[in-house]
């Protein structure tokens, strides 16, 4: 198997940009063709992620594996350079499953102005973005991965979504670009500050010699771009709106990966890097992230669409990830990470569930729905237990991305006030209660009582046979998780300790 | 008086001649007679025949451009006033590149509207004529003369349409203001050569950069020269002439200024800064720094308001222009990024040049079929002419600097030199440019926009036609736009190479 090593990442990573060129061959009219091509690239690139699932050696986990380092752009020192420690490969077999799921969902209902071609095509470009971020080792090469996502989802929320579509994505566009201009700015500081290299090893061992100042500049900018695409409070504005216009495929991407670029930003190349500068920010870190727990609480209870609802719930899910990240702790990113996971497999299912009910009444107003239980069982319980999961249920995998988060803004890392992380954590810890509040109050509203009037005598499908087949992995995976956290502990620790192990030189 | 003139002449020994080096000149100076004699022979029906030769008279000049590059020696002539170096080299292969592929958008289009043809196609290679020897000239003179020889011939093509006003008025706005700038130049040029006493721009670079302050004169000379350039790449606040001649003009000219004589404009501006001025750093630095920071941002703010395809693109290569001073400002930062600082320009001019003509060759072809230029006649495009579609989709993003299209790799280059730089004001004039991106993706996304998600405008779904010549031109400038965008070491690299030495 020497030839997976060396091309299994890059196999992940073009395979979907091969389906884009073959599929922009097919004839526009044959869509059943058009699907089946589709579905087997993406299925064929989750094989290959399957591979590495399997060939990855857990026992150094923290250890970049499948290292490929070749020339690309020698006149800049830019190298593609790919690799994957624990860390990456949950994160990349999370991609890979979501893609291979959001084909089969979209298989018979894509969303107006229908266009399969487009938007299948549209998917693989955004499979080649989200895989690339996650395995890229070099700066410019991250980057060009982490801009390539921007517009597919701008196309797939501006063609194919809601009746506001056009608003939100340029937002969104408006919004991340503006954070990346600023992230790239940071990208080039580090590049002279340290040593005339992109190369994110390289980096990590040399930026130390960046004073102190200088590194408090460039995290500056990284943090405007990965905050912007978490995102974090205040800058969340354009999710909610992104999501709720979104197509439905289009939210589940956005909540179970995209979202997840900037979370591993920080996790793979600000905090490594400048680990100095990142204690100095960690307590505006973590306080922004708070706000956004209560916050996006507060948000989804004021809520009357069911989307815009999840999408709040987002914010502050992501709010207990950045502050897992904030205390610069084992416990903390390992959680962080998880959480990542856990949210991206939970709030993906829930915008699943949201289109699927928005299909079945043509509304996502809560006000408006109600009874689903009666009209259509299945979809009820499938709601209500990503619901459960979503508000951290202990045994369903959200619980292990909220509860060591939580846990170890307690005891921070050495150089952060003990006392205000430990206010940070009682807030969060409200964060859970209003969880509770808002989901079981969502699905009090949706799921309970009776069908309303308008909608007594319409006949709703229960979930049907590609619903099953493409949620049926996730809900495993949510419940596999929660009983087994190890499975996906076990391969970040030991990355995750390696990231940490810079901390407490800075702080002891 | 006859015989003192012959005695003197006794005395005139000819000036060494390096005709290899020569050769692209002369090749496509043969190209321009020759397609001026066939244009009286060959009759009304067959003038197609005066534009190809044209066209393969470019590719063929492009030939000795290579070999010359193969060879590698660098050539100099008239004391140093004529030079063939790899800089020389390079801008000559863009030059007949842009030429090449703006007389394919051309073809059709001068040829359906009735228009003279074999003229057209002797004044554009005229002008590609003087843009190519722009790349050589590191003379005040040789300049001024390459300047002259690209501009009068566009003067005339600004003004092709000539029964239509908007495009007399776009010729004499650009011929008044293109002679108001030369005369303003050449009174910089006059001060300059007062104090340096010699025209040659290594010499003017020496004596320029001894014994600073003293020189008031020198400040102004290089300050007039500079404002004059600014004209002809359209730089605010001396950008008011662009729009106009942009949309009056035909829209394969409108092409050629946006790229072509834009870049002849920058060609000229790095020949004079790194090799001319180099030592006074103090005068053009701020100069650039503030032109740089106002044409990116007013560029891009007046694009936003923008509802005609060639305005907008318009507005949009003056921001463009903004953009490609970045690097000069900063080299006038700190002398150590002025390594970076020319690779960044060198980089963004060839990049520009594939998205921007590939823009305009969408605008020709979508106008085939809407005979309108409004952004709302591009509505639903998508639906009736996808490829088109996605080809503009490039263009604009590339613009736009999205990876992983061109674009991306030019703006990165500007950003690389200004935090090479390092200084507060570089960094800083880096953030405006960041910002400025942002502020320009929202009128290039609007024109996605409209393509892609707004209905069609009375529901004419007929196809477009493309002729074959706009369709090479289009997949020209879109291969050269993905593959730079995805292998950038290739420009780069050409960048690295072409370096002048500084004075």
């Amino acid at each position: 198997m020497d030839w997976f090593d060396t091309w299994g990442l890059s196999l992940a990573v073009f395979l979907p940009a091969v389906g884009v060129v073959v599929v922009g061959f097919l004839p526009r009219h044959n869509e059943q063709l058009i699907k089946v091509v589709t579905l087997l690239v993406t299925v064929a690139t989750a094989a290959v992620g399957v591979g590495l699932l399997a060939n990855f050696d857990y026992g150094v986990a923290d250890a970049l594996q499948f290292e490929v380092d070749k020339q690309w752009i020698e006149a800049i020192n830019s190298r593609y350079h790919v690799g994957i420690d624990g860390i990456s490969l949950p994160l990349i077999a999370l991609s890979m499953l979501v893609s291979v799921l959001c084909v089969v969902y979209s298989w018979d209902h894509f969303p107006e102005p229908h266009n399969p071609k487009a938007f299948l095509m549209l998917l693989l470009v955004l499979e080649v973005g989200m895989n690339g971020t996650f395995v890229a080792q070099d700066l410019i090469l991250f980057f060009v991965f982490f801009e390539l996502v921007l517009l597919p989802m701008y196309f797939m929320i501006g063609v194919w979504g809601g009746p506001n579509r056009q608003y939100a994505s340029i937002k969104f566009f408006l919004f991340t670009l503006f954070g990346s201009a600023l992230m790239i700015l940071g990208f080039l500081a580090l590049f002279f500050k340290a040593g005339n290299t992109f190369d994110i090893p390289e980096l990590i061992a040399n930026a130390s010699v960046i004073d102190h100042e200088t590194q408090l500049w460039i995290f500056g900018g990284l943090f405007m771009g990965f905050a912007i695409k978490v995102p974090m409070f205040p800058f969340h504005t354009w999710l909610p709106d992104a999501h709720t216009e979104a197509p439905t495929v289009g939210s589940v991407i956005l909540a179970a990966v995209l979202l997840k670029l900037g979370t591993y930003g920080f996790v793979r190349i600000a905090l490594p890097i400048l680990p100095e500068a990142a204690v100095s920010w960690a307590p505006w870190i973590g306080g922004l992230a708070v706000v956004g727990i209560i916050y996006g609480a507060l948000g989804s209870l004021a809520q009357r669409d069911l989307k815009r609802l999840i999408a709040f719930s987002s914010v502050a899910h992501m709010g207990f990830v950045m502050l897992g990240i904030a205390t610069l702790t084992d416990f903390g990113i390992n959680a962080a990470v998880f959480g990542m996971v856990a949210h991206g497999l939970i709030t993906g299912m829930l915008f699943f569930c949201a289109g699927s009910i928005q299909e079945r009444f043509n509304t996502r107003e809560l006000a408006r729905l109600g009874g689903l239980l009666i009209q259509a069982p299945k979809l009820g319980w499938i709601l209500g237990f990503c619901a459960m999961a979503s508000l951290g249920l202990p045994g369903l995998a959200g619980f292990w991305g909220e509860f060591p988060a939580i846990l170890a803004a307690y005891q921070p890392a050495p150089g952060l006030s003990e006392a205000l992380f430990r206010t940070y954590m009682v807030v969060a810890a409200i964060g859970t209660v209003l969880a509770a509040g808002y989901l079981l109050w969502m699905y009090q509203r949706t799921a309970f009582g009776r069908p309303k009037e308008e909608f007594a005598e319409a006949h709703i499908h229960d979930v049907h046979g590609p619903e099953w087949i493409a949620w049926a992995p996730m809900l495993a995976l949510i419940v596999v998780l929660g009983v087994y956290p190890r499975l996906l502990f076990g391969m970040t620790d030991e990355a995750v300790q390696t990231v940490t192990a810079a901390f407490a030189a800075v702080g002891g | 008086m006859p015989a003192a003139l012959l005695a003197q002449a006794g005395g005139f020994t000819a000036p060494h001649l390096d005709y290899a080096a020569l050769s692209p000149e002369l090749l496509l100076l043969g190209v321009l007679v020759a397609v001026l004699l066939v244009d009286l022979v060959v009759d009304e029906t067959r003038k197609y025949l005066v534009t190809q030769l044209a066209g393969v008279g470019v590719l063929v000049s492009i030939v000795p451009v290579i070999a010359l590059a193969v060879n590698g020696d660098d050539r100099s002539m008239f004391g140093g006033a004529y030079v063939v170096d790899d800089f020389a080299l390079l801008f000559k292969g863009l030059f007949l590149a842009m030429g090449y592929v703006v007389l394919l958008m051309s073809t059709r289009y001068i040829e359906e509207g009735d228009y003279y043809e074999g003229e057209y196609s002797f004044l554009l290679l005229s002008s590609l004529l003087g843009m190519v020897v722009m790349s050589s000239s590191r003379d005040l003179i040789s300049i001024f003369v390459a300047l002259e020889l690209l501009s009068i011939p566009a003067y005339m093509l600004a003004g092709w349409r000539k029964r239509d006003l908007r495009s007399n008025e776009a010729a004499l706005k650009y011929y008044l203001l293109g002679v108001l700038a030369s005369a303003v130049m050449l009174y910089g040029m006059s001060l300059v050569f007062g104090v340096s006493g010699s025209t040659l721009l290594t010499t003017i670079g020496a004596a320029v950069a001894g014994s600073p302050g003293e020189q008031p004169v020198v400040t102004l000379g290089i300050f007039l020269i500079v404002v004059g350039f600014a004209f002809k790449v359209s730089a605010v606040p001396f950008h008011f002439w662009a729009p106009d001649t942009y949309e009056g003009a035909p829209t394969p000219v409108t092409a050629f200024l946006s790229v072509a004589s834009k870049t002849g404009g920058f060609v000229a501006l790095l020949q004079l800064v790194y090799v001319g001025f180099f030592g006074r750093p103090d005068v053009w630095g701020p100069l650039f720094w503030v032109l740089a920071a106002l044409t990116m941002t007013v560029g891009n703010l007046v694009a936003l308001r923008q509802t005609n395809i060639v305005r907008l693109l318009a507005y949009s290569s003056v921001a463009q222009a903004g953009y490609i001073l970045v690097p000069f400002a900063v080299a006038g930062e700190s002398p150590a990024a002025v390594g970076s600082a020319q690779t960044a320009t060198i980089v963004y001019l060839v990049i520009y040049a594939a998205m921007n003509l590939g823009a305009f060759a969408i605008v020709m072809a979508v106008a085939r079929k809407t005979r309108s230029g409004e952004i709302a006649s591009y509505g639903g495009l998508f639906n009736y002419a996808p490829g088109l579609t996605v080809l503009m989709t490039i263009f604009v993003f590339s613009l736009a600097g999205i990876p992983p299209l061109g674009g991306w790799f030019a703006k990165l280059a500007i950003f690389q030199a200004a935090l090479d730089a390092g200084t507060f004001n570089a960094v800083l004039l880096a953030v405006v440019a960041g910002v400025n991106s942002v502020i320009a993706l929202f009128y290039y996304a609007s024109v996605a926009r409209e393509m892609w998600m707004r209905p069609v405008p009375d529901e004419d779904r007929t196809p477009v036609n493309v002729p074959a010549p706009l369709a090479a031109a289009l997949g020209l400038t879109a291969i050269a736009v993905v593959a730079i965008g995805v292998y950038p070491q290739a420009v780069a690299r050409l960048g690295d190479l072409a370096h002048l030495a500084t004075g």
